[in-house]
């Protein structure tokens, strides 16, 4: 009898999230679930919205399949991010960040659902808005908050800060608008120099769709039939600026002229994984570079300095986290076809803040980085190179 | 770079003894400063809000202009944009959320005032911002395009140093883009980090053909700005933003100019030449007034202003110049890219600047 119930709280335990080896979930302990494991879902159909194409015949499935783990683990990544975000939102208006902070809260499902669709060892690259891509490529919360703060914890010892994140097959993090993509479609011809099937996933938003730089990445990456997805996050607005009154055209999928597109449903998790992974095949069977346009939003506005609510109205916002977050778009999908219990989602939502305040515990009470972290990784040299300083008897060694 | 401070000793009026201090175990003043910094940060819990590291001085009020008001940086900037805008038929503003007023406010009122086709946005696009600048210059029409930031203005540098300095020159001054200038904030802000704080100037001052100008304060910045739109070449115009809120003045209401290449001599001084740009003009203000009381020694302040081409003559006053007791000393930011956390580190600060002078008179 005992090993049977041991069996049944592990196996909830691996559902929910915690630790299976857990000596403490003993036997008969009031766990999350008022129902028994049986009565839930474990597989469910779900519709998904018709992707618009350009320069294809055919385009993803309009039908997606769900398991009960999997549902879990999108809501479970997407509410970290969620409240990671809004932590960072609460630390930077207490002056502990500072700097540049550009929240990802609303966007969530495309970072989830870019990151189930593809593997660890396919590459992504994007531009400032990291802080979710950071997080679904591997980086603990810990590690994110702390780089926030400066902290020598932090994921770039500090030195980088909100825009400056990386991982492994995780290139950043990008300051400069656009000046990323060129890069992706570099990564992406490595990979097929390399032949290891791997693929570069490469983001930019709908103000970055303007640049110079994108229109000769899609050049090159057409050219040259690179493993290259081309990732247009469109959330509506460039910093203040409207689609429309930047953009001569707002079909940003259709941009690529003669590289194929999809617009997405950015805000439907599973259309986003759907969608992500026909594209993914797309490149990864040698057809070449894709565009894949993710039609989403963010409740913040651009960066911390800006309210957000100057160029749009706050009932549109509003109206955006009421009817489309996608957070709760998931959540009601699940709880709608009995996949999991309202119970259930509250325990995790309660594991993820006590993750989240951990993790910012680390994040304020870690120490900055050394002074002569100033100096290091400037070039790569050894022995150590000296940096001329702020006058000609200053002088300081770079070490990397 | 944060804003260099070159340092001189005039040798001529020098009263002051030439002695050889021997450095001895004195360890350089960078590992000094390490072992200070670090003594101050221990210990410490709640994160301290970073002051600026320098306090602004306004000029006195300028009576030879006309009636004054007081304007901080950025209201002086939209007056003299206003000016031009009344003044100059053909002139228009252009560049990314312009229309609203600028991400620092420096164009407010413009586009309700003068009409949205003179003051509009572009789509993000440095470099097509700046050639299309060039285009509607050499057509004949007086264009002010804004950079949002001067770390921005690099894939426009093409732009910058091949079409707009070398146009007068490569068609042997048929064509000209003389009506173009170039704005952009500038320099550390405190927070700014490796993308929001850089000063670029010296990238552009080795393009003949270009004119590089940086104002220290309200009143400067109004006229030295009329004056590269006046001026018949292209100029770029950076902006010390940790000034735009932080620097207010009586600033002239009508149109006036302040000339290019001409450096202002601020305070006259016999031992010590002080020359820097921008916001490292009120330091080293601080910095001579430390001079003189702690160390006895008189500095002579001058505002360069004009980056390219500059005022050798001011700066380089011949006689002096010859005669230096030390060789020039430069303060400036660490050879690295402008760090984020370790930013009050980084720029030269008055303690810094100050202890170069140390040195520098016990040469």
């Amino acid at each position: 009898m005992t090993s049977v119930w041991r069996f049944v709280s592990n196996a909830l335990c691996r559902i929910t999230g915690r630790k299976v080896a857990a000596p403490t979930v003993s036997e008969g302990s009031t766990v999350v679930v008022s129902n028994s494991l049986n009565e839930f879902t474990t597989r469910a159909s779900f519709d998904i919205k018709k992707c618009d194409l350009h320069g294809l015949e055919a385009g993803p499935p309009l039908k997606t399949e769900l398991s009960r783990d999997e549902g879990l683990r999108f809501y479970r990544t997407m509410q970290v991010m969620r409240r990671m975000e809004l932590k960072a939102d609460q630390l930077y208006k207490q002056k502990i960040i500072r700097g540049f902070c550009h929240l990802y809260d609303g966007q969530e499902a495309c970072a989830a659902g870019v990151e189930a669709a593809i593997d660890p060892s396919d590459h992504l690259i994007t531009a400032y808005r990291a802080h979710g891509y950071t997080y679904t490529r591997g980086v603990s919360v810990r590690e994110i908050l702390a780089e926030l703060t400066g902290r020598r914890g932090g994921v770039a010892k500090g030195k980088g800060g909100s825009m400056h994140m990386y991982a492994p097959n995780f290139y950043g993090g990008n300051g400069i608008v656009g000046a990323q993509v060129p890069l992706g479609a570099g990564i992406a011809l490595a990979c097929k120099y390399q032949g290891n099937n791997q693929i570069c996933v490469t983001l930019y938003g709908d103000g970055a769709a303007n640049q110079g730089q994108i229109f000769e990445a899609f050049n090159m990456a057409a050219l040259w039939k690179l493993p290259c997805l081309f990732i247009c996050e469109n959330n509506k607005y460039g910093m203040g600026t409207s689609v429309e009154r930047a953009s001569a055209s707002t079909d940003y999928y259709k941009r690529g002229h003669f590289m194929p597109g999809i617009r997405v449903d950015g805000m439907d998790v599973l259309c986003v994984r759907e969608a992500t992974k026909f594209a993914a095949d797309h490149c990864r069977t040698g057809k070449g570079p894709i565009i894949m346009e993710l039609q989403t939003y963010r409740y913040h506005g651009h960066s911390m300095s800006d309210p957000g609510v100057s160029y749009r109205t706050r009932e549109e916002i509003q109206e955006v986290r009421s009817k489309n977050d996608p957070i709760s778009l998931l959540k009601e999908r699940m709880l709608s076809s009995n996949m999991a219990s309202v119970e259930e989602f509250k325990e995790i939502d309660i594991e993820i803040r006590k993750e989240v305040e951990d993790a910012t515990q680390f994040a304020t009470s870690d120490s900055e980085p050394p002074l002569e972290e100033l100096c290091n990784h400037i070039f790569s040299n050894n022995p150590p190179l000296q940096v001329r300083g702020t006058h000609p008897w200053a002088k300081l060694k770079s070490s990397s | 770079m944060a804003a260099a401070a070159r340092f001189l000793i005039r040798g001529a009026n020098s009263k002051l003894p030439i002695a050889v201090v021997g450095s001895g175990a004195h360890c350089s003043f960078g590992s000094t400063f390490l072992k200070l910094s670090l003594n101050c940060n221990s210990g410490i819990k709640t994160q301290r809000r970073h002051a600026a590291h320098f306090t602004f001085q306004p000029d006195p009020v300028p009576t030879q202009f006309g009636p004054t008001q007081k304007m901080n940086l950025f209201q002086s900037v939209t007056s003299a944009l206003d000016n031009t805008l009344a003044n100059d038929p053909t002139a228009v503003i252009f560049g990314e959320d312009v229309a609203f007023g600028g991400v620092f406010r420096c164009t407010v009122g413009l586009r309700d005032k003068y009409g949205k086709d003179r003051v509009f946005n572009t789509p993000l696009c440095e470099q097509g911002i700046v050639g299309f600048g060039i285009g509607v210059a050499v057509a004949g029409a007086t264009a002010i395009a804004e950079i949002q930031f001067a770390d921005y203005i690099f894939p426009a540098f093409d732009q910058i140093v091949n079409e707009a300095a070398k146009y007068r020159y490569r068609s042997g001054d048929l064509f000209d883009c003389g009506n173009l200038t170039i704005r952009a904030p500038w320099g550390c802000v405190g927070h700014g980090s490796l993308y929001h704080s850089q000063s670029p100037e010296a990238f552009f001052a080795h393009a003949p053909g270009l004119k590089v100008v940086i104002p220290r304060g309200p009143v400067q910045a109004k006229g030295l700005l009329l004056s590269c739109i006046a001026d018949k070449n292209p100029c770029i115009f950076f902006e010390p933003k940790i000034m735009y809120r932080a620097a207010v003045e009586q600033v002239p209401v009508e149109s006036y100019t302040i000339p290019l290449s001409q450096a202002e001599v601020l305070q006259e001084g016999s031992d010590v030449t002080l020359v820097a740009w921008g916001t490292q003009v009120h330091v080293l203000r601080e910095v001579a007034n430390l001079a003189q009381e702690k160390l006895g020694v008189s500095c002579e302040l001058i505002d360069l202003q004009t980056i390219l081409p500059w005022d050798v003559e001011t700066v380089c006053k011949e006689e002096c110049f010859l005669n230096l007791e030390a060789p020039i000393t430069r303060v400036c930011g660490y050879d690295t890219p402008f760090p984020h956390i370790f930013e009050p580190f980084y720029i030269p600060d008055k303690w810094k600047c100050f202890e170069a002078i140390k040195k520098m008179i016990n040469y």
